[in-house]
């Protein structure tokens, strides 16, 4: 049981949920989350915010990462990634 | 330069949605006698069930075709002794596993070899949050106290545990008590499934149907733990049929997402088909699983939207939920192409609606236990 809900802070640090895992759907070429009878299938931001939530990085070094790789000032993806990911967190997908 | 190959003629059916799910009934044989379990009426005997070796060729092929998650069902899926060695094959070909148990047979040591082989998944369904409520409609006494058990080794070995609450007349006062049961037992999702009237089911409809005045308050309760829980658990709640103003897609769509191997080997589009007359369903044991899927006369005969009637063909909502249920179209409006009779454009509609709240109000109290061969009836 959780005791509590997870809260997606900058300081958190995100990973999936045990049980959850992002998968390539090679027949169809698309990545898609599987957990507990539930299926998602991301947008392509979605999956790139989730390949780099590896357990280790906080909220805050993914927005770094995804800013300089994809040219975009933080100040604009944070709040996307922060909305993600506590989205996620409580339909029980990503834990921190 | 001659063009001596034409191009080929542009195909304007449109392409075939392939399978992401795939129900293995492994077994009908189950130590349980549920009164509103789903399995048809005239369950298939142990002695024509797929061997082990026929199995793994079907989870290969709805690999290969697709498919990401296996559910492993029944009956009692851990009846089969090749069950552990069923997972593993699953896992090793790609499939994300779920066990869906009654947890009565489940032991310490079957638990861990179950989360070796790597199952990621088990949905323990639930009766009641108290004893009697569940051996009366389990038709097996000390279920919950097993059940609880398995909860606690499913924890101890790790696996994500969902609580499959099943709730009807008789226990919908407890649904609240049902759902903290599920939280103390560390479960990350609980389903509150209102009984689906299939096989047995539909036969025990009238002793099992919730009033209106009972889903109400219901909805209530479960809204209030769904605030209360958020984060902590996962609570899914479908509002039943029976009083809902819009079909559900039931199965994603017919013939879209989902397929169900029974235990001889026959597939079926949902796990109720059967009762569909007309329908002829392909056995893995004659036909590759693909080609059952692409061209199977069940899977054909209600996929898309050629067959609707006019009213749902035309409707904004078809590819949401893609005129419902042929199987509830089947058991109230007497026809499975109608449309389903849980959308209020129905013309049987408001006679559901009225049924339902007849048979709540009559309170019948006997069921017909789930068995093989000649049916019990007993009264409570
Ligand atoms: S619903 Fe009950 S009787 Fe039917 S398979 Fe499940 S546990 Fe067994
Ligand atoms: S008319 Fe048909 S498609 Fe439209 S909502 Fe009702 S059942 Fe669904």
């Amino acid at each position: 049981m959780l005791v509590t809900r997870t809260l997606i802070t900058a300081e958190s640090v995100p990973r999936l949920a045990p049980h959850v895992t992002l998968k390539h759907d090679t027949v169809r070429d698309r990545w898609v989350v599987l957990g507990p009878e539930r299926m998602l299938v991301p947008d392509e931001i979605a999956v790139e915010i989730l390949q780099r939530c590896d357990g280790e990085r906080s909220v805050a070094a993914v927005v770094g990462l995804l800013a300089k790789e994809f040219n975009a000032p933080e100040d604009d993806i944070a709040g996307d990634v922060r909305e993600l990911l506590q989205a996620l967190a409580d339909k029980g997908f990503v834990r921190a | 330069m001659t063009n001596l190959h034409p191009k080929p003629r542009a195909n304007t059916a449109p392409p075939i949605d392939l399978p992401v799910a795939m129900l293995a009934e492994l077994t009908h044989r189950c130590p349980m006698r549920c009164a509103y379990c789903s399995n048809p009426v005239a369950l298939e005997r142990p002695e024509c069930e797929l061997s082990t070796a026929e199995w793994r060729g079907v989870l290969s092929q709805a690999a290969a075709m697709g498919v990401m998650q296996v559910h492993f069902s029944g009956g009692e899926p851990t009846a089969r002794r090749d069950i552990v060695d069923l997972v593993r094959y699953a896992v090793e070909e790609g499939l994300y596993t779920n066990l869906i148990t009654s947890g009565v047979l489940l032991d310490a040591a079957m638990v861990s070899d179950l989360a070796r082989a790597g199952l990621e998944h088990v949905q323990l369904a639930f009766q009641d949050s108290e004893d009697e409520g569940a051996n009366i409609v389990g038709g097996y006494h000390g279920a919950l106290g097993k059940k609880r058990a398995a909860a606690g080794l499913v924890k101890d070995a790790g696996l994500a545990l969902t609580a499959n609450l099943v709730i009807h007349r008789h226990n919908a006062p407890r649904v609240g008590a049902m759902i903290d049961m599920a939280l103390e037992m560390g479960c990350e999702r609980a389903e509150v499934a209102n009984v689906q009237y299939y096989g047995w089911g539909l036969m025990n409809r009238a002793a099992l149907m919730p009033s209106r005045a009972q889903l109400a308050e219901m909805t209530a309760t479960v809204r209030e733990r769904q605030a209360r829980y958020t984060g902590r658990m996962v609570i899914d709640y479908v509002i039943p049929d029976y009083h809902a103003r819009r079909p559900k897609a039931c199965m994603g769509g017919w013939a879209r997402r989902f397929l169900n191997v029974t235990p001889t080997g026959k597939v079926l589009p949902c796990h109720a088909a059967e009762t569909i007359p007309g329908l002829v369903f392909d056995t893995v044991r004659d036909r590759p699983l693909r080609d059952i899927w692409d061209t199977g006369q069940a899977f054909e005969a209600y996929r898309g939207d050629a067959w609707m009637p006019k009213d749902c063909r035309s409707c904004e909502r078809k590819e949401f939920d893609w005129g419902g249920c042929r199987c509830q179209a089947l058991a109230i409006a007497g026809d499975a192409a109608a449309m389903d009779p849980a959308c209020d454009l129905s013309p049987h509609h408001a006679a559901m609606a009225a049924m339902a709240e007849d048979e709540a109000d009559a309170d019948a109290r006997a069921f017909v236990y789930r068995a093989f061969g000649a049916h019990k009836d007993s009264t409570f």
